[in-house]
C-alpha cells in the first residue's frame, strides 16, 4: 500500500547568554564538571530563581523571526519528573501560556518553496549531563539551567528530505539572529522527530513514534528513512505501530525501542510559584522587531530581484550571513549588470576552495576587489576558466593579486590567430587519423585536436579561437 | 470528587514515596476531605475575575545577564551522598 509520511520536529536550542536562565552561573562550554553551579541551579532549598532578561529578548527575537505571535502574558510552569540530571526533580518550562505560537518558515525545496508551520516556541531550562560508567553514573550540573528554546513544528513535513531542509533553514535563520551557537556537536542545537504513516488519502493521523538521539541533521534524515521503511513493513504486514520513543543507533543505522516502563509520562505541570508572570508589551515587541536583521529568506528574494540571480543560486549565497554580505560586496563591485558570473564563482570555484580548506567563503579572505579583478580576466578572455581556478588557489595561498600572479607566471591566454594557426597546422600534420575522422563527420575528432593544441600551448591557448582556427583549416583543406 | 486508594498509590509512585497499606487507606480518606474542601471554592462566583496563575500582582521580575559567583567545590559537594572527583555519582539509570 502507499502511505503518506507525516513528520513533526522538535528543536531544542541553547541560547548564547553569558549566564544561566535563573542564576548568575556561567554558561561557558567545557569547564571543570560542577564548577558552574550554585544553590539556584542545584535546587538547594530556599533558593529563588530570577529570569535572565537577555534570554527573554533572545526568545522574542527567535519567535518573531519564525513569524510567531508573541503572547501578551506568559508564565513558567514546573514539569515534574525524577531523573538524576534534574536536581530539583522538576524542569522549569512553559505549558499552557508559552512565549509564542502560530508561526511558520518558508523552506526552499527542489520542487519549490514550502511553508512549514511552527506550533510554538517556548522557554525552558536545560538539564545536566550524565556520563554512564560500568556500574554507576556521573552527573555534571554545569549545563543545568542554561536557557533553552523549544521550537515545535506542525506535522507539515512530508519526507526526510523536507525535514533536512527545514532544519537547514531554521539553523540559518537562528544563526542570522546570533542568539545561539547552533552547534549540534556541543549540544547547543538538538532535534527530536515525530513520525507517522497513514494510507494515502486518509485524513486521520496514524500512530506516531518519537525518534531521539539524533546527533546531526544527517542522522535525522537517516533515522526518518529507516523509520519509514520499518513502519511501512509493519503496516503492510498488519502489525500495529506502538506509540513509543525510539533511539537512533548510528552504528547499526536503526531505530531501537526504548521500552519505557508502564504508561505515559505524567508530568503534573503546575505554575511555577517562584517566578512571577511576564507581560510583553506591544512596544517591546516592536522594539525587538525593529532590531531584527534582514533574514535569509528576505535576503534571498532581494538577491533574485536586485541581482537577477536564480532562487537556487541566491539560496546558497544567503545561507550564512557573513558569506552573503561578502557575496553582495562582490556583486556590487562587479562591472557587469548581470551578476550571475559572480554567483557562479561563489557556488563553484570559491565553494570548493572553502570546502577543501574547511573554511567559510568569507573566511578565504579574498578581498572583493581582488576576486572581481580575477573574474575580469576571464570575462575579457585573457585567461581561461581553468587557469582562473589555479590563480584563485594561488591568491588564497600567497595573498597576491590576480594581476600579479598572471604576470609572474605569464598566464595570459594566446588569442592571436596567427600564433595559434602555426600550432594548429603542426597538430593537423601529426594526427592524420583524427583529421580523416573529422571529415567523416566525427565531432569527437575535433575536440581531440583542440585538446592537442591546448596541450602544446601549455594550456594558454584560447580554446574558442583554437576551435575556429582548426575548423577553418580542416574544412578548407 | 472522591479519591480512591489506587489514585493515591499512583501519586505516591510519581512522588517516589513508599506507603504501606494502612497509610494508603488513611491518606485516601484525608485527601478526599481536602478535595471536598477545595470543591467548596468552586461555589464562589468568579464572574468578572480575570484568571491568574500567580499569587502576587507583580510581573517582569528579571535580572541582567551578568555573572555571579558559583559555588566552590567543597560547598557544592558538602551534602552529596556520593561523589567521584568533581562529579556527583548516582546509581546507573538509563532511560
Ligand atoms: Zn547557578
Amino acid at each position: 500500500m502507499s502511505y503518506e509520511v507525516v513528520i513533526g520536529l522538535e528543536v531544542h536550542l541553547q541560547l548564547k547568554t553569558r549566564t544561566k536562565a535563573f542564576c548568575g552561573c556561567s554558561t561557558e562550554f567545557g569547564a571543570e564538571p560542577n564548577s558552574q553551579v550554585c544553590p539556584v541551579c542545584l535546587g538547594f532549598p530556599g533558593s529563588l530563581p530570577v529570569f535572565n532578561l537577555t534570554a527573554l529578548d533572545y526568545g522574542i527575537k527567535v519567535a518573531l523571526a519564525l513569524n510567531c505571535t508573541i503572547q501578551e502574558h506568559t508564565k513558567f510552569d514546573r514539569k515534574n519528573y525524577f531523573y538524576p540530571d534534574l536536581p530539583k526533580a522538576y524542569q522549569i518550562s512553559q505549558y499552557d501560556l508559552p512565549l509564542s505560537k502560530n508561526g511558520h518558515i518558508d523552506v526552499e525545496l527542489k520542487q519549490g518553496p514550502k511553508r512549514v508551520g511552527i506550533t510554538r516556541v517556548h522557554m525552558e531550562e536545560d538539564a545536566g549531563k550524565l556520563i554512564h560508567q560500568d556500574d554507576y553514573s556521573c552527573v555534571d550540573y554545569n549545563r543545568t539551567g542554561i536557557p533553552l528554546l523549544e521550537i515545535v513544528s506542525e506535522p507539515d513535513i512530508r519526507s526526510p528530505e523536507e525535514a533536512y531542509q527545514y532544519l537547514v533553514t531554521l539553523k540559518s535563520i537562528i544563526a542570522y539572529l546570533d542568539v545561539s551557537d547552533c552547534d549540534m556537536e556541543k549540544g547547543s542545537l538538538r532535534c527530536d522527530a515525530n513520525i507517522s504513516l497513514r494510507p494515502a488519502g486518509q485524513i486521520e493521523l496514524g500512530t506516531k513514534t518519537e525518534l531521539k538521539n539524533l546527533n546531526s541533521f544527517k542522522a535525522v534524515k537517516d533515522a526518518l528513512n529507516f523509520e519509514i521503511m520499518r513502519q511501512t513493513q509493519a503496516l503492510d504486514g498488519g502489525v500495529k505501530i506502538l506509540q513509543e520513543t525510539r533511539l537512533w543507533d548510528e552504528k547499526v543505522q536503526q531505530t531501537i525501542s526504548m521500552r519505557t516502563k508502564e504508561g505515559a509520562q505524567d508530568y503534573r505541570y503546575f505554575p511555577e510559584p517562584d517566578l512571577p508572570e511576564i507581560k510583553i508589551t506591544q512596544e517591546k515587541i516592536n522594539e525587538v522587531k525593529s532590531s531584527l536583521p534582514e533574514l535569509p529568506h528576505e535576503k534571498m528574494l532581494r538577491f533574485t530581484k536586485e541581482y537577477g540571480l536564480s532562487v537556487y543560486d541566491a539560496g546558497i549565497l544567503v545561507y550564512s550571513k557573513a558569506d552573503a554580505s561578502y557575496a553582495e560586496e562582490c556583486m556590487k563591485a562587479y562591472f557587469s549588470k548581470d551578476k550571475k558570473a559572480v554567483a557562479n564563482w561563489f557556488n563553484g570555484a570559491l565553494l570548493s576552495e572553502a570546502n577543501a580548506r574547511n573554511s567559510s567563503l568569507s573566511g578565504l579572505k579574498v578581498a572583493a576587489a581582488n576576486l572581481i579583478e580575477l573574474i575580469g580576466y576571464v570575462d575579457r578572455e585573457e585567461i581561461s576558466n581553468l587557469t582562473a581556478k589555479v590563480v584563485l588557489t594561488e591568491m588564497i595561498d600567497t595573498k597576491k593579486t590576480a594581476g600579479t600572479i598572471i604576470k609572474e607566471k605569464s598566464l595570459i591566454q594566446i588569442s592571436d590567430t596567427g600564433a595559434l594557426d602555426k600550432i594548429a597546422r603542426q597538430i593537423i600534420e601529426e594526427n592524420p587519423k583524427s583529421v580523416a575522422d573529422f571529415k567523416t563527420g566525427k565531432n569527437n575528432a575535433l575536440m581531440f585536436l583542440v585538446g592537442q593544441v591546448m596541450r602544446k600551448s601549455g594550456g594558454k591557448a584560447n580554446p574558442k579561437v583554437v576551435q575556429e582556427v582548426l575548423k577553418g583549416r580542416l574544412t578548407n583543406a | 470528587m472522591s479519591i480512591d486508594k489506587k489514585t493515591v498509590e499512583y501519586m505516591a509512585h510519581l512522588a517516589r514515596i513508599n506507603l504501606g497499606d494502612k497509610e494508603l487507606e488513611k491518606l485516601s480518606t484525608q485527601l478526599d476531605s481536602i478535595l471536598d474542601f477545595i470543591d467548596t471554592l468552586k461555589k464562589v462566583s468568579i464572574e468578572g475575575v480575570p484568571p491568574t496563575s500567580h499569587a502576587l500582582p507583580i510581573n517582569n521580575v528579571l535580572r541582567e545577564d551578568s555573572l555571579a559567583a558559583s559555588l566552590p567545590a567543597e560547598k557544592t559537594f558538602s551534602n552529596a551522598p556520593s561523589r567521584k572527583n568533581n562529579f556527583f555519582t548516582v546509581p546507573k539509570v538509563i532511560e
